[in-house]
């Protein structure tokens, strides 16, 4: 058995999972990147990365027959952060190219931007963060504890999340005046749609957060 | 829509070198030193161009990146010598975000369809090196401005946009180095046919250039900016006491920097910019 501190980052062919590994060594996380189910379900806790088309990624979790063991994870209440595409895959679908099926770990789906044409799909952006209830703190209990308001963090994205309970939002962004979630939470499982592992020191907090959180 | 400011380090095998018209290339020092001096004082995003990767038909990228994304904690872009599948993959392996393309996508355009359908538009970024002709016709170059194409730059924009590719940088190699400020005309002309991201390199002398382009032209996403922030770097820089494998290094001890170039701190250009209401992330 590994340590059950250990974070699994889940490695399904795409992504930069390097930058990952980084950020989880610079705050003094222990890591493994992993596809193997036996080593994810003696991890203590999960980063799902991802960067590309909702579909793909999907296929590759499922060639990998990974599904099942991530859903059994999130059930036996260890903390799993997703991240990007990650955090879109928590959801029940997306509507990328027709409709596709998600991870179903929270209620509801990604959308893609739907904006004229002046406006530059994907966003590719450093773009603000704030609490959902204004003049609210981010949550202590969540990985955004201790950062501020209006935090700049680093996106690039063109579908968004669309969770069906508004209470699963943890923070929301907008970009040309257009307001969505940017993050999500429901009980042990978050989302992030920024790269905090791209996203300087700010981003390193929340892997910091993160690990705080795992070692309760 | 927050300007980007990308410092924009040119890189020949273990050092990083700045030249004029992408020619005349000087060593600088370390590129990690340059990289993380940059990511600690405020970068939103690091640029590597491998200079002479393309023409060597070579790739010594790879320790420099792995080196650099273990401390640094922004997106990097990594160009130079990416001919195929297999190089995009070793280079976001070793820690880059996105892919600087030009010579291989002038080569076979539908290279930049495969690369946007395996690795995500958003990861394919295309390099369009132009030099003004005497007609005033805008051309493409590749290999740093040294072999003509005869692709004429505003065409290839709508091509690489229909291709899927994710963004431009878009580098004028006559004012490149010069620090005599940006082409306007030349981005005009682009900006007419853009719908993706845009990065504009080649002039920056002084913040007023900088700020002078944005304003004119809001569709404009970054700049990416060399000789005005190396040169400030350098002089914090303690380059006398490190040990360098090849080059020349006698007009930097001499604490010299090119006429027209007026050494900036990043964080000082955006606090200029933000003060003259352009959106910025100040740090």
């Amino acid at each position: 058995m590994s340590s059950n501190r250990k974070v699994a980052i889940i490695d399904y062919g795409i992504g930069n999972l390097y930058s990952v590994k980084k950020a989880c060594e610079y705050v003094g996380l222990d890591s493994i990147i992993t596809s193997n189910k036996i080593d994810i379900l003696n991890c203590g806790a999960m980063i799902l990365p991802g960067v590309g088309a909702f579909g793909n990624a999907m296929n590759n979790i499922q060639e990998k027959d990974l599904i099942e063991s991530i859903q059994q994870f999130a059930k036996s209440g260890r903390y799993i952060m997703g991240v990007c595409l990650g955090m879109q895959l928590l959801m029940e679908y997306s509507e990328e190219f027709g409709k596709q099926n998600g991870l179903s770990l929270i209620k509801g789906g990604c959308k893609k931007f739907n904006f004229n044409e002046n406006v530059k799909v994907p966003q590719i952006n450093w773009n603000k963060i704030y609490s959902p209830n204004q003049y609210e703190i981010f949550s202590e209990e969540s990985p955004l504890s201790k950062i501020s308001q209006g935090t700049y963090m680093y996106f690039v994205h063109s579908f968004y999340v669309e969770p069906l309970e508004k209470n699963n939002i943890l923070s929301i962004t907008s970009y040309d005046n257009f307001e969505y979630c940017s993050s999500i939470c429901k009980d042990n499982i978050f989302g992030f749609q920024f790269h905090p592992e791209k996203s300087g020191k700010n981003g390193l907090v929340l892997y910091d957060n993160f690990k705080n959180l795992i070692k309760k | 829509m927050s300007l980007r400011i990308i410092p924009r380090i040119d890189i020949k095998g273990p050092n990083v070198v700045k030249g004029i018209n992408l020619e005349g290339l000087r060593v600088l020092g370390k590129p990690s030193d340059f990289a993380k001096y940059y990511y600690e004082n405020g970068a939103d995003e690091l640029l590597y161009m491998d200079v002479v990767a393309s023409l060597y038909e070579r790739n010594s990228l790879q320790n420099i990146i792995e080196e650099t994304a273990s401390d640094v904690f922004i997106p990097i872009t990594v160009g130079g010598g990416i001919r195929n599948l297999n190089d995009i993959n070793t280079v976001l392996r070793s820690g880059a975000d996105k892919v600087l393309i030009n010579t291989a996508a002038i080569k076979n355009p539908e290279f930049i369809r495969e690369a946007a359908n395996n690795f995500g538009s958003s990861t394919i970024v295309i390099s369009i090196e132009v030099i003004k002709q005497q007609n005033n016709n805008y051309l493409c170059f590749t290999d740093n401005g040294r072999e003509f194409t005869g692709i004429n730059a505003i065409d290839w924009v709508q091509k690489i946009q229909d291709l899927g590719a994710g963004e431009i940088v878009l580098t004028s190699v006559d004012r490149e180095g010069t620090g005599n400020g940006f082409d306007d005309e030349l981005i005009k002309s682009i900006c007419a046919k853009l719908s993706i991201p845009l990065i504009i390199h080649g002039g920056a002398g002084s913040s007023e250039h900088v700020l002078n382009t944005a304003k004119e032209f809001p569709q404009i996403d970054g700049f990416g900016i060399a000789s005005m922030f190396h040169y400030h770097f350098l002089k914090e820089y303690d380059i006398i006491n490190k040990n360098f494998d090849e080059g020349n290094i006698d007009f930097i001890k001499k604490g010299l920097h090119p006429k027209g170039i007026s050494p900036t701190h990043i964080n000082s250009l955006k606090s200029y910019l933000y003060n003259n209401k352009i959106d910025v992330r100040l740090f």
